[in-house]
């Protein structure tokens, strides 16, 4: 959540969030989206920016024929249920499993790492990996890191196996690359996608630079935009004006934290511990090159190496269109469980889980129709 | 994804800072952040991991953005999608084959 | 009970404060116990607590059972938590000066001794403070397989005049809410150093008696509705005012008082500290004309230095609660399931 006032350097409070500015900006996307020929469709692959859309509100003020979907942007919901077992069975076979707080609640083909946990396994939940290894190094336990998350995440994760964890330390990753799910998105024939509005975050990391490849096969725009509610009108702009005028472009709409070529350190970490493979995304596909797995030369790090671990891979649940919403074929209103037997409370897909997941998001902040 | 949080570095620590949420410290580690940084420098940060220096004119480039695309003063996309050098090495440098 | 019935437990999420513990009230609880009150407050009303009427009083009682991991917090601790608690719930009725407070301990067998001490010395520092003290109670200490800790329950009896009492439902369109004080701090300290977060900062809870904070805005005009926001902060709060008054709300996002500590360690958690358990704040309900006078005299109070007024209720929206970011408009609902940073 954007909750905290910015603490960028010289900006105050209304620097990113100041309503004179997001009422311009407004009136810009209108008179773009009435320049342009027809509806526009952009989808977004970042849980935080549908968090900042739906914090703040932007929904309400956004001009008719334009739509901002949400796309396969929270690595919580897209982490394939057949992970979330693998914890589980670590977890119930006396190793300590330390994750994300996000993680806790997600149901996989059978429990959560919150339902191990209350059955009196041993579930930390952890702020950082680096966390996750000072657990290890106070304990004889075997601590395994379920890591998830983009680039952002799997960097650290592959930080933290670059500087000699203990030995009872290891990852069992879910950590997923961003980019080939963009590709598969862009390329399902039931999905609209006018230009994306890609993860600020994420191409931190990696630079705008790998975007160009998908602009260019798919002959659309890819805005990289950021998290404040003017870095999002402001990066919708760009997308808007690009659509309008037709130029598949890549535009670096928030250059205060990214650059072309991105964060060299992190990804000489990230690539020389992680290869990418095919894998699960939850309720979309099996996407090639998408999954973050661990190279042999980190095998002693690796749990699924170190530990014999046995799922049932065959266990997602039926009515939940969870891969259809990540996908943006459809809206969480549409699923037949949503609001009725999937609530945040009792969460049926990972959509509800997640506080990045598009259904919870929608039940949490719901829109106020102007 | 993900939540990036922009705070001040107070201190450094071999491969830690003391980061200043603006309120709230916290001991980040800033092993690859990938540039060089000191005391004072703005960083983003996500999950206990400095991932990015803030240099400070951005935060005025990005006012300077917000105001170009609500006067429609733009200079042409073209244009715009060149990034100006802010990491010297090159391209891919450290992507996988 | 039909046989698919029998499976069902309680979860946690039943006594969290939230909308599964209300279902649970109205479900479970209220087919079985509670009558109305003539000219009070009863069960079915799931106020703060009761109102009996007697003679040109009126009697008011509440009880709240509390558990808190850790028992010592900083800011705080289980014994401060347990009388401020039930001091502010008769307060949030209207009752400012209780009359007496009660002391029920269920203890885990092999509780140090000193820590029941420190509890114990909290809660008569802090009855002491709202010039009440506790006159009964009761002591059970169980084995350690049966409870994990240390629960106190703790009863309050105020008096008021008859139908004077302050109720969750009394709001009407163009009133305006105020709250007495920065919210979420009570959450956010806990959940730091329950998980061990290590923050460099002193976030401390709030908690804190408040029933002298309600008398200085009664005095100063007419306080129409009053809540106090404990679990699920000041959504929990306000939707629980909304739902009542059937009124809706409109909350100014940049209103409504956060101490920057809080709000900067709740970005880096992931949460929204209007969601987040304060335990020494009220929600008040003001009629318009009185607003900037209660305000003033509130904030003239020790520890209400930071009042603020935050919205207004409206006709339209009935039930629901509206944030005004400034820039859009969406709804604020309570948080439901755990609470847990969140990273991604």
């Amino acid at each position: 959540m954007t909750a905290g006032g910015p603490a960028d350097s010289g900006a105050d409070e209304l620097t990113f969030r100041d309503p004179e500015r997001a009422d311009a900006l407004r009136a810009r996307l209108e008179s773009l989206v009435d320049r342009a020929d027809d509806s526009i469709r952009i989808v977004h692959v970042c849980g935080t920016h549908e968090q900042t859309i739906a914090e703040f509100g932007l929904r309400s003020i956004l001009p008719d024929g334009l739509t901002v979907a949400m796309g396969p942007g929270c690595p919580v919901c897209v982490t394939d249920s057949a992970e979330v077992d693998e914890a589980v069975t670590l977890a119930e076979s006396g190793k300590l499993v330390a994750t994300y707080g996000d993680m806790l609640d997600v149901p996989g083909g059978d429990r959560s790492l919150a339902a191990v946990r209350d059955a009196g396994g041993d579930v930390e939940v952890v702020y950082s990996a680096a966390d996750a290894v000072s657990l290890a190094a106070e304990t004889d336990q075997e601590v395994v890191f379920f890591g998830v998350g983009f680039e952002t995440t799997a960097a650290p994760t592959a930080s933290v196996l670059r500087n000699d964890p203990p030995a009872n330390f290891s990852v069992l990753s879910a950590h997923k690359y961003v980019p080939p799910a963009m590709d598969v998105v862009a390329a399902h024939p039931n999905t609209r996608v006018d230009g994306f509005l890609a993860a600020g975050n994420a191409a931190t990391i990696t630079g705008t630079e790998v975007f160009e490849p998908i602009a260019g096969t798919h002959d659309l725009p890819v805005v990289v935009g950021g998290f404040e509610p003017l870095d999002v009108l402001y990066a919708l702009v760009e997308l808007v004006e690009a659509i309008a005028d037709d130029e598949p472009a890549v535009v670096n709409a928030y250059p205060r934290c990214v650059s072309a070529t991105g964060n060299q350190a992190a990804q000489t970490a990230l690539w020389d511990v992680f290869e990418r493979v095919e894998g699960e995304w939850r309720g979309i596909a099996a996407v090639p090159d998408a999954t973050l797995a661990i190279r042999p030369e980190y095998a002693a790090y690796d749990a699924r190496e170190r530990f014999d671990i046995e799922v049932d891979r065959d266990s997602e649940t039926t009515e939940c269109i969870c891969g259809d919403i990540m996908a943006g074929h459809a809206a969480p209103r549409e699923c037949p469980l949503f609001g009725e037997e999937c609530t945040p409370a009792s969460p049926v897909g990972a959509c509800m889980v997640s506080d990045e997941g598009p259904c919870r998001i929608r039940q949490t902040f719901g829109e106020v129709r102007q | 994804m993900c939540l990036g949080i922009p705070g001040e570095i107070d201190e450094i620590d071999g491969t830690e800072a003391l980061v200043d949420f603006g309120g709230a410290e916290k001991w980040v580690r800033v092993d690859i952040v990938g540039d060089q940084i000191s005391p004072g420098d703005y960083v983003l940060t996500h999950a206990g991991f400095a991932i990015r220096k803030i240099p400070e004119h951005e935060v005025e480039r990005t006012v300077e953005l917000y105001e170009a695309a609500i006067e429609d003063d733009r200079t042409s996309l073209a244009d715009r999608r060149t990034e100006p050098a802010a990491a010297a090495e090159p391209a891919h440098g450290g992507e996988q084959p | 009970m039909s046989a698919d019935d029998e499976a069902e437990t309680l979860t946690a999420a039943h006594g969290a404060g939230r909308a599964e513990m209300r279902s649970f009230l109205s479900e479970t609880v209220l087919e079985r116990l509670g009558d109305p009150i003539a000219d009070g407050v009863g069960l079915p009303a799931l106020d703060d607590g009761a109102v009996l009427p007697d003679g040109d009083r009126s009697l008011v009682v509440t009880t709240d059972s509390h558990v808190v991991d850790p028992p010592v917090f900083p800011g705080g601790d289980l014994g401060r938590l347990g009388v401020a608690g039930t001091v502010n719930d008769l307060a949030a009725m209207g009752a400012v000066e209780p009359l007496t407070l009660t002391c029920g301990l269920v203890v885990e067998a092999g509780t140090p001794t000193d820590r029941i001490e420190t509890i114990l010395d909290s809660m008569a520092e802090t009855a002491e403070e709202c010039g009440v003290s506790v006159q009964t109670g009761d002591t059970k200490v169980l084995p350690p397989d049966d409870l994990d800790g240390i629960v106190l329950n703790t009863t309050g009896i105020g008096r008021i005049p008859r139908g004077e009492q302050l109720t969750s439902d009394g709001l009407s369109p163009g009133d305006r809410l105020l709250v007495t004080g920065p919210v979420g701090q009570h959450g956010i300290a806990l959940l730091a150093a329950r998980e061990g977060f290590d923050f460099e900062t002193d976030l401390r809870s709030d908690v804190a008696p408040v029933n002298h904070l309600v008398a200085a805005a009664r005095e100063a005009g007419t306080v129409t509705a009053a809540t106090d926001p404990t679990r699920g902060g000041l959504a929990t709060a306000l939707t629980e005012l909304a739902a009542r008054s059937g009124v809706g709300l409109v909350a100014e996002d940049r209103a409504v008082p956060v101490s920057g500590a809080t709000d900067s360690a709740a970005a880096v958690l992931g949460l929204d500290p209007k969601t987040v358990a304060c335990e020494g704040r009220m929600v008040l309900g003001v009629a318009p004309e009185d607003a900037e006078s209660v305000l003033d005299a509130v904030r003239a109070t020790p520890g209400g230095e930071q009042a603020a007024l935050i919205g207004d209720a409206v006709d339209d929206h009935t039930g629901r609660v509206v944030v005004d970011t400034g820039i859009g408009q969406r709804y604020l609902t309570e948080p439901s399931g755990q609470q847990l940073p969140r990273i991604c």
